[in-house]
């Protein structure tokens, strides 16, 4: 994967062939790719979600902001930066133009 | 927020996630390690219907099931096959196609493509043609070379499974070559498990630990050399390690598999235990299968341990071993899996790996799978 840093203007999408989505029986989001599962955290779910390819990086640090009602900005911007670099590292997720 | 690396364990929570469906045991294919029933003919007449699959999976589906193999057998020998995919997706399995490429068209590719298939696992037994031929019983190689390129070409993520052998452990630099230039995402350098036939042939088949250091060395030297163009999985086996493997993540914890004649099983090996009466789809709901039948309860959780797993350190890691293997070697599932340097059995798979490098010298054919040789101990 590119080792450069990612930046607010950052857009991501989930890579194929992962296919990410909620999971009723585990009531939490998960990521199917062939012969695995992980299940997620309710924070990474949330970014992943987040990630449609359309949402900077900006973006979905200012809405996760408001719906955790964050005071400090970033300790979540830290969060979601730290959580991208380890999903594009897994490959579960992939830049768009 | 969310910490690095922060991915919670997953398990079923006592539900099953993996539900693996062997549609047929009919298959084209006499592979010498096939790990089919010794008796597969026997299952030909008793199959289930379309009607009875879509059944289980909507039933394993409600139990919390999430990925689903479909495989066999040749999975592609059922005309229904595209049926059945369209409707696990349809129930939200994630789709995984476990075959020999036998069967398949571009045609039915996609057709499966349409029906919603997310993944294809293809059997690839070498790049030469001659070890292929001898480790199918059938020569098939030019069929799978024009198959796998198709799969590629209609862009399914792929992994290649390929059943190391001494036979062809000697080609994997060229096999990894092979992945590299068709493209696939993930490369299985799966080491041969000794269950049915593969057991029946194990003096033939084995490679000596030597052998697989310098496979192990080929697989380190490409996977710098490839990056992330291709992972690639090569796992040093269990009878040469001296450690058992955390088989299905242990016993009716997590997997479920359903026989062409609808028996559910913890493990498609299961059926080794001939003693067990097994319960079946057409007598019984899943849910009731799954959380209370005496089959699925026998070695769940670590009750049923005896020494030396019971007060072992790493039984949590990896729940004492195959209960298949410790079968199969020692005569009774409850003892801890042989391939355990720790277990009071391991000179059993000392011997065989040394048995197998005498036989060497003797060389003799390998026993393809085949009806005829079905019967017996
Ligand atoms: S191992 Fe070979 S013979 Fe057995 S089911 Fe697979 S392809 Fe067929
Ligand atoms: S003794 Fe049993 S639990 Fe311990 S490592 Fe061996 S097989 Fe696993």
């Amino acid at each position: 994967m590119s080792a450069h840093a990612i930046t607010p203007h950052d857009r991501f999408e989930i890579r194929p062939p992962f296919l990410f989505r909620w999971e009723d029986s585990q009531q939490a989001h998960v990521l199917l790719y062939p012969e695995g599962i992980v299940k997620l955290n309710e924070t990474g779910g949330d970014i992943l979600q987040l990630c449609d390819g359309k949402n900077t990086v900006g973006q979905i640090i200012k809405q996760l902001s408001q719906r955790y009602c964050a005071a400090d900005e970033t300790t979540i911007s830290n969060g979601v930066l730290n959580f991208l670099e380890v999903s594009h590292g897994k490959g579960w997720i992939r830049t768009t133009a | 927020m969310a910490k690095a690396g922060s991915e919670p364990r997953l398990d079923g929570g006592g539900n099953p996630v993996w539900l693996l469906l062997e549609l047929t045991y009919q298959c084209p294919l006499q592979c010498a390690f096939c790990s089919n029933p010794r008796q597969f003919a026997d299952y030909r007449q008793n199959e289930l219907s379309t009607a009875e699959w879509i059944d289980a999976m909507s039933q394993a589906r409600a139990l919390g099931a999430m990925q689903i193999g479909f495989s066999g057998g040749e999975p592609t020998l059922r005309k229904d096959l595209e049926i059945l995919v369209a409707e696990a997706d349809r129930l939200g399995y994630y789709t995984n196609l476990i075959t020999s490429g036998i069967g398949l068209t571009e045609a039915r590719l996609h057709a499966l493509k349409d029906a919603g298939l997310r993944h294809i696992q293809l059997g690839f037994q070498s790049t030469d043609r001659d070890v292929a031929r001898q480790l199918a019983g059938v020569d098939c190689w030019e069929r799978k070379l024009a198959i796998a390129r198709s799969i590629k070409a209609l862009d399914f993520p792929m992994v290649l499974n390929v059943p190391i052998t001494r036979q062809n452990i000697g080609q994997v630099p060229d096999i990894i070559d092979f992945a590299a230039e068709l493209g696939v995402e993930y490369l299985e350098l799966a080491n041969v498990q000794y269950y049915n036939w593969a057991l029946l042939n194990r003096d033939q088949l084995m490679p000596t630990r030597e052998e697989l250091e310098r496979a192990e060395a080929a697989v380190r030297e490409a996977r710098i050399r490839l990056g992330d163009r291709l992972t690639l999985f090569f796992v040093i086996p269990d009878y040469h390690e001296g450690r058992p493997k955390a088989c299905m993540n242990g016993w009716g914890a997590i997997h479920l598999t359903i026989a062409p004649n609808g028996d559910v099983l913890p493990c498609s090996q299961a059926t080794n235990f001939k003693h067990l009466e097994f319960p079946n789809l057409r007598r019984q709901r899943l849910e009731a299968i799954w959380h209370d039948s005496p089959v699925f309860k026998l070695y769940r959780g670590d009750a049923w341990m005896p020494e030396p797993c019971r007060s072992c350190s790493e039984k949590e890691t990896d729940f004492g071993g195959c209960r298949c293997q410790a079968l199969l070697l020692t005569g009774s599932g409850h003892e801890a899996d042989p391939a355990c340097s720790k277990s009071p059995h391991h000179a059993l798979v000392r011997q065989a790996v040394q048995q197998a490098q005498r036989a060497r010298l003797v060389d003799a054919p390998l026993i393809p799978r085949h009806a005829s040789q079905g019967i017996g101990p």
